[in-house]
């Protein structure tokens, strides 16, 4: 079989808001797609597509080979999780498990089987014959992941499922389903805007702004290469260093607007590389400073402004040549407001975008 | 996995008319209800109201004659008079009454319940059981003037309903009784969507009660107020089973109402041009009301 | 309150105590409510009492003296003889009457009321809002418009004089008010959990009956509040369109206290009417919050 889901110029629009257009997406057999963006840019939007839940303006979407543009989203073959859980308040545990599969009218045993199963594997066996209201919150969303897994489809959805919980557990339940997508080895897209799950489940993470599919890559290439300045600020906490520059192909010396310059020998250019103006990018956890600073190809002092102390690492505001920087710094080591720190950096792992279109250099 | 299990999918987008088939054959009642009703009904009416149809309808036109006759009728003058006088008096009464109960209710104090039950009750009650209890009450025979009298005041009167003059205080007292407490309810609503917290601020800044009343609960309660207003008015302009119960447009043709014109017109007078003249003239009434207020919602749902 | 003054070692407070309980504001506050309390109790206390007294009794007394002599039987009278032109069998027929207008018109209106709030909420169609608009301002247009419109409709479809037909138009009159509120209600419900079932394969219909009718049991007792107390105390649909022996228990009522003819028995009078505002009043009492919600949200939203 080719792709799990194959989605071809699609466009959705409510009335005269455009809120998705030209959107192609390819997801593989079994693989864990994220989507990421902030608030308002569509994932959600893009997920009731691929469900069903939205009629799209234009476009067609294929699952598993089959042409769904137009099927109900029952007859899909997919699974969703929603961030309010959504379970049916009305009904028990085992009530909303076999909701859907007593609609596609399946034999009691049958039923029986799958719901065994599928509270074996999400440990909520118990709760069977409990309403929603007597659960917790991580209960609940374990709950309406059953539902998704009762339905034996080969495409889950998930929006936001972990949004709604406390830290803690959310860390747990992310563990849960990358576990279960190991166990199951079905398609599962993920919408959230929570970086860590991105990074953490996803097999490729597709990156999104204002309807559009920015930047679709392993998360590893999204981090270390992303094609835009957009997706440079998004991706990394605390955000990259961005600095305003011009950049001089020739000898390959960068010159920040604020009076920083060094060289950027050593970086990687996608394209030939072309003087002009254009933003620099430097991940704070990429400068290092200190002792670790010497072993580094550009070196330079830093003039502390302010520091905020996190007990396992200290970040610090500075300025190089009157150029703001902020790094990490181990957080044992002693940092005070107008300490001069050594800090040093890797050109390679820079990024840098031109000024006016954003992209990748 | 069970991957046959999906039949042929369709390809093309469906009919537009019969997507969604179930949802607008259940919408058939809100659509026939909307339109047919209605719009079909007032516009029937309002182009009957330019024929000459008596006591069936018909479509000989007669342009505004209808309109002249109506209003140089004298029960017409006095009906339009007469709600105008009670509009105004009952709706300045009902949003202070109805305001200071609320207030008072509002006072975190005991027995709110038993209180708001008692002033509420009324509204549960007909216009006619309303119109018969008051009928008793203001009996000049029976009623508060004889007890009044009976206490040493021979010379007390209070008999609205038979005073031509007077007839409207009777039915404001009814009309009051019945429907402050719709409005204390809902300015209630009002006050208990306030957030505590200006209270505190208002107790911090040391303002009196009356004061916060009136420089800071009421402005912020202007919607409700509209609410308010709206409701009452287009409850004064349909008035009719009252004061049929209470003094059938008496005495005399003093206490008619154009509700009560129409109806009879229609239906006993049979002079239906006439009659539907006169309902054309009401829907007029509630448009100058309703159209500014209908502007502001919608000013406000666009900022 | 006072208890943590009298720990010891509590810092003493400064500024006045709090207010007791006879504090004039308090007496101010609560000798208000009292006062008006009597207004709005007063004509129950009344009807009441005149309706236990006897005729010679009412002719004599004043008509807030409780009753000397207790006797039933103008309540009896009331129900089972009080005239209205040559019919002499009380209210009962009236009562009845409104019973057989009241329970369809309940049933079907509250499920037309609560299909097409549904359809609103969760299956808008591209005009569906429009249609909505036009039936809400269905809600503003005074009746004396629509009178004439609606006896020739009735008459068109046979209905005209029938109990059947005064429950079309209370359906029909009941339709903006009721519709609006079940649409608020269900737009509310989440709407995840609409999609969810979509994708459990339920359809219009299932979602409507297996999801949304079970979760929204309170907005159709409300409903039901302001359509029992709005059908049982209806007086104009109910002179206009139907016959006298059709006649709603508020016309008879009317008709029998009002009527010319003979003495004027107070005391059944009040029997009378007493027994017409029974039904409604039982309904408040019982309903007590919801009621309240129920015209609250019905008012403050319409
Ligand atoms: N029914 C609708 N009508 C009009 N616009 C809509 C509708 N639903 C969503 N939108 C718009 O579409 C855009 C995308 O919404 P969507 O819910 O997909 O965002 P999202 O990426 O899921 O955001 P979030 O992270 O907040 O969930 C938003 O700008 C939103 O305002
Ligand atoms: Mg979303």
């Amino acid at each position: 079989m080719t792709h799990s889901i194959e989605i071809k110029e699609l466009k959705l629009a409510f009335g005269a808001v455009t809120v998705l257009e030209d959107l192609n997406l390819q997801v593989g057999q079994g693989e864990f797609l994220v989507l990421l963006g902030s608030s308002g840019c569509g994932k959600s939007t893009l997920l009731n597509c691929i469900a069903g839940l939205l009629d799209i303006t234009d476009g067609e979407i294929h699952i598993q080979g089959h042409n769904v543009t137009w099927e109900e989203p029952s007859k899909r073959g997919i699974g969703m999780v929603f961030q309010s859980y959504a379970l049916y308040p009305q009904m028990t545990v085992e009530g909303n498990l076999a909701f859907g599969l007593k609609n596609a009218r399946m034999p009691r045993p049958e039923i029986a089987k799958r719901i065994k199963r599928a509270s074996e594997i999400l440990q909520i066996e118990p709760l069977l014959k409990r309403k929603p209201a007597a659960l917790s919150g991580g209960q609940r969303q374990r709950v309406a992941i059953g539902r998704a897994l009762v339905r034996d489809v080969d495409v889950f959805l998930f929006d936001e499922p972990l949004s709604n919980l406390d830290a803690k557990l959310r860390a747990d339940l992310r563990v849960e389903i990358k576990r279960l997508h190991q166990t199951l080895q079905n398609t599962m897209i993920y919408v959230t805007h929570d970086q860590v799950e991105a990074m953490t489940l996803a097999d490729r993470i597709a990156i999104m702004k204002g309807g559009q599919i920015m930047q679709l890559a392993p998360p590893a290439e999204i981090y270390n290469r992303p094609v835009n300045k957009y997706v440079a600020g998004f991706i990394g906490s605390p955000a990259m260093n961005v600095m305003e520059g011009q950049l001089d192909a020739g000898n390959s010396e960068f010159a920040s607007a604020r009076g920083l310059s060094f060289t950027v020998k050593g970086y990687e250019f996608d394209g030939a590389p072309t003087s002009g103006p254009v933003w620099l990018g430097l991940r704070p956890e990429h400068v290092q400073s200190g002792k670790w600073a010497a072993g580094q190809p550009i070196q330079r002092e830093a003039l502390v402004d302010m520091v905020e102390p996190m007990g396992s690492d200290t970040q610090v505001w500075a300025r190089v040549d009157g150029q703001e920087i902020r790094f990490r710094m181990d957080g044992q080591e002693k940092v005070d407001i107008g300490d001069r720190v050594p800090i040093g950096f890797d050109p390679a792992r820079l990024s840098l975008f031109d000024k006016s279109t954003e992209i990748r250099l | 996995m069970s991957r046959a299990r999906r039949g042929t999918a369709p390809v093309r987008p469906p009919i537009r008319l019969f997507r969604n088939l179930s949802s607008k054959i259940a919408a058939i009642p809100m659509v026939l209800v909307g339109l047919g009703v209605f719009v079909g009904g007032t516009i029937w009416t309002v182009v009957y109201s330019f024929t000459d149809s008596r006591l069936l309808p018909r479509l000989q036109f007669v342009g505004f004659e209808q309109y002249e006759r109506l209003w140089s009728t004298r029960r017409w003058l006095v009906s339009i008079e007469n709600l105008a006088i009670y509009g105004i008096v009952s709706l300045v009464f009902t949003m202070c009454l109805g305001f200071l109960l609320a207030a008072l209710l509002d006072r975190k104090i005991r027995f709110e319940d038993t209180f708001r039950t008692i002033f509420l009750y009324p509204f549960a009650l007909s216009f006619i059981v309303t119109g018969l209890v008051w009928q008793w009450l203001l009996n000049p025979d029976f009623g508060i003037q004889s007890v009044v009298r009976s206490m040493g005041f021979p010379n007390f009167n209070f008999d609205p309903l038979y005073n031509s003059d007077l007839v409207l205080i009777g039915l404001l007292i009814a009309g009051l009784w019945q429907g402050t407490g719709l409005i204390m309810v809902i300015m209630l609503a009002g006050l208990r969507s306030i957030d505590e917290d200006i209270w505190k601020a208002t107790r911090v800044d040391g303002i009196p009660i009356w004061k916060t009343y009136i420089i800071v609960i009421i402005p912020m309660m202007k919607p409700v107020f509209v609410t308010a207003l709206v409701l009452v008015t287009s409850g004064i302009v349909k008035l009719y089973d009252l004061v049929v119960a209470m003094t059938s447009g008496g005495p005399g043709i003093s206490s008619e109402v154009p509700a009560k014109y129409v109806y009879d017109t229609l239906f006993t007078r049979q002079n239906l041009g006439q009659g539907f003249a006169a309902s054309t003239m009401m829907l007029v009434t509630v448009a100058i009301i309703l159209i500014p207020w209908a502007y502001m919602q919608f000013r406000e749902k666009r900022q | 309150m006072t208890a943590a003054a009298n720990l010891p070692g509590a810092v003493t407070p400064r500024g006045t105590k709090p207010k007791t309980v006879f504090a004039p504001r308090n007496i101010m506050l609560y000798g208000t409510l009292l006062i008006f309390s009597m207004y709005y109790l007063l004509p129950l206390y009344v009807m009441i009492v005149t309706s236990l007294k006897d005729m010679a009794e009412i002719r004599m007394g004043n008509v807030f003296s409780p009753p000397v002599e207790i006797t039933f039987a103008p309540w009896v009278k009331a129900w089972a003889e009080a005239c209205t032109g040559i019919n002499c069998d009380g209210l009962s027929r009236g009562f009845w009457n409104s019973v057989r207008i009241l329970i369809p018109s309940l049933i079907i209106s509250v499920s037309i009321a609560a299909l097409t709030g549904y359809v609103l909420a969760c299956w808008r169609f591209k005009g569906s809002e429009i249609f909505f608009g036009i039936l809400l301002l269905g809600a503003f247009i005074p009746y004396q418009v629509l009178l004439y419109p609606l006896v020739i409709i009735l008459r068109e479809l046979g209905l005209f004089g029938s109990l059947w037909g005064l429950v079309l138009v209370h359906t029909i009159f009941a339709m903006p008010i009721n519709v609006l509120l079940f649409r608020n209600y269900f737009v509310a419900l989440p709407e995840e959990l609409f999609k969810a079932a979509r994708v459990d394969g339920a359809g219009f219909w299932g979602i409507f009956f297996r999801i949304v009718i079970p979760m929204s049991l309170p907005i159709f007792v409300v409903s039901g509040i302001i359509q029992v107390t709005g059908i049982w105390n209806d007086f104009l649909f109910g002179v206009v369109y139907t016959r006298p022996e059709n006649y709603p228990m508020t016309v008879q009522l009317n008709n029998i206290v009002n009527s010319v003819q003979g003495v004027q028995e107070y005391n059944v009078n009040m029997a009378a009417t007493l027994l017409t505002g029974l039904v409604p009043l039982v309904v408040y009492f019982f309903s007590g919050r919801l009621f309240v919600r129920g015209i609250a949200a019905g008012a403050v939203k319409g």
